[in-house]
């Protein structure tokens, strides 16, 4: 048998952009077990919960997470309003579902470019950043926040997208399509790509399920779930179907980001040909009573919103499970066995986003 | 804007791992074990998914009562139930990878043990 070494990964490592910590238990070069640890940038923001009255408490929602900070906040206003049963008005679910895709878009975008750096292609790298500049200047132009927009309130909207600029950001986003489409050449033929994550990192569809993946990293292994298929916001009423790969690989990972941004583009499109006339937010009385645990489609996968009103204006609870968190074992199952050189990809595989998991 | 059936199960302490298994073996993904603090006790509610069936089993937990560990039904559920007891306190028995309280570190021990803000006591 062979020795055993311990080595530490983190907190601090240059492919990560937030601190997570892993024991590496190795072989040789070969990773024989991976233990993670997080908690570096815990900020407990589930019990401000009780120091802020439920409409405010959207802003601190949206501020779990830099990166899908509108996701976080829509599904946190759908809950509450699905608990008191307002009827949002149709318009502002149209907008909820274009701003949604907007962020998985930047999202993706960014991620492309660090997965990129974690190979070491860095003008790559800068090619996925400039592209994901056009998406942060559309989410400026329309909330006023590249990164935290401050869109979402209990009721509907707090601002609203005339026909001009719908029609100026799908002709953007028709134009933006073929630059994505070269920059995806790369991502899926290049060689030096495909030879970093090729076979690199394997979880298999039935192993994927069993650890309760979800988002592309669920995806890249053939499980055909995507939260947006339960029809919350306009999503009903929107033609599209999941993006499945079925290597289960870094690479397939990769693939299933890169494709979403052609479906994101085709989401907008039909929203904005689809989008009604009206207002976008309707007058809320009253608090909520009961429970909900209200799901949507992260960049990074199923992300839940639990809340439980007893009819006062402050939440007895709100409770986040973000993809982050869930893919976690998935992580642990993916790095044993592999080479330490991998590790850095494959951590960045599943897109981990600590703070978001952390709360 | 279509909204989901999410039935909710009231099960004893004792029944929970029967009743994870069965939910296991009919192919239900786990999706969350989510604590909530109501007076001295603790609601623990153990979600599950299969072709977006949303279901949960619900515990009512007294303080200072242990829970099994379902890792050995569901080895996903170990950031749960470390998080459970780093932050509720809840002790659980048998975790496939227990970090004994430091997986999420926490300026004070188990912050949602205790309500540090009353009703009406707005900041």
């Amino acid at each position: 048998m062979s020795h055993q070494i311990t080595v530490p990964f983190g907190p601090q490592h240059p492919v990560l952009p937030e601190p997570i910590h892993l024991d590496l238990v190795l072989e040789d070069e070969r990773v024989v077990e991976a233990i993670p640890s997080i908690g570096y940038v815990h900020r407990g923001l589930e019990k401000l919960v009780e120091k802020r009255e439920y409409p405010e408490y959207v802003h601190i929602a949206e501020r779990i997470c830099g990166i899908c900070s509108f996701i976080h906040g829509s599904t946190y206003v759908q809950a509450v309003e699905t608990v008191m049963g307002i009827e949002v008005p149709e318009r502002a679910l149209y907008l909820r579902t274009i701003w949604s895709e907007y962020s998985r878009m930047h999202s993706h975008l960014l991620w492309l470019g660090l997965f990129a750096d974690s190979l070491g292609f860095e003008s790559l790298f800068m090619q996925a950043w400039r592209l994901r500049e056009h998406i942060l200047d559309d989410l400026e132009a329309t909330t006023g926040g590249r990164v935290i927009q401050g869109a979402c309130k209990v009721g509907g909207v707090r601002k609203d997208i005339d026909a001009k600029k719908l029609d100026e950001m799908v002709a953007g986003l028709e134009a933006l399509e073929p630059e994505i489409r070269e920059m995806n050449r790369v991502f899926f033929q290049d060689n030096s790509v495909l030879h970093r994550t090729k076979g690199i990192g394997v979880i298999s569809g039935k192993d994927a399920y069993e650890l309760g993946a979800v988002g592309p990293t669920g995806r890249g292994s053939g499980i055909a779930e995507d939260a947006r298929m339960l029809g919350y916001a306009a999503y009903d009423r929107i033609n599209f179907r999941p993006v499945v790969e079925t290597g289960g690989d870094s690479y397939s990972r990769c693939v299933v980001r890169g494709r979403e941004l052609y479906t994101s583009i085709d989401i907008i499109r039909q929203a904005v040909e689809k989008i009604p006339d009206g207002p976008v937010e309707v007058k809320v009385t009253g608090s909520p009573d009961g429970e909900c645990w209200s799901r949507a489609e992260q960049p990074r996968g199923e992300v839940i919103h639990y809340v439980k009103g007893n009819g006062t204006r402050h939440l007895l609870r709100h409770r986040v499970r973000t993809p982050t968190f869930a893919n976690l074992p998935f992580l642990v199952k993916a790095l044993a066995g592999c080479e330490l050189a991998d590790v850095p990809v494959i951590v960045l595989s599943i897109d981990p986003c600590i703070g978001c998991a952390e709360r | 804007m279509k909204s989901e059936e999410q039935p909710i199960t009231p099960i004893e302490a004792a029944d929970l791992l029967a009743r994870v298994s069965a939910f296991h073996n009919e192919g239900y993904r786990l999706v969350a074990i989510s604590t909530t603090r109501l007076g001295d006790q603790c609601q623990v509610d153990y979600s599950f998914d299969r072709d977006f069936s949303f279901r949960t089993l619900r515990l009512l937990v007294p303080e200072g009562t242990a829970l099994f560990s379902i890792t050995g039904i569901y080895w996903a559920a170990f950031p749960y139930e470390n998080e459970m007891h780093d932050l509720f306190g809840i002790t659980v028995t048998g975790i496939a990878i227990d970090f004994n309280g430091t997986f999420i570190k926490t300026a004070i021990p188990y912050p949602f043990s205790v309500t540090t803000v009353k009703p009406g006591d707005v900041q």
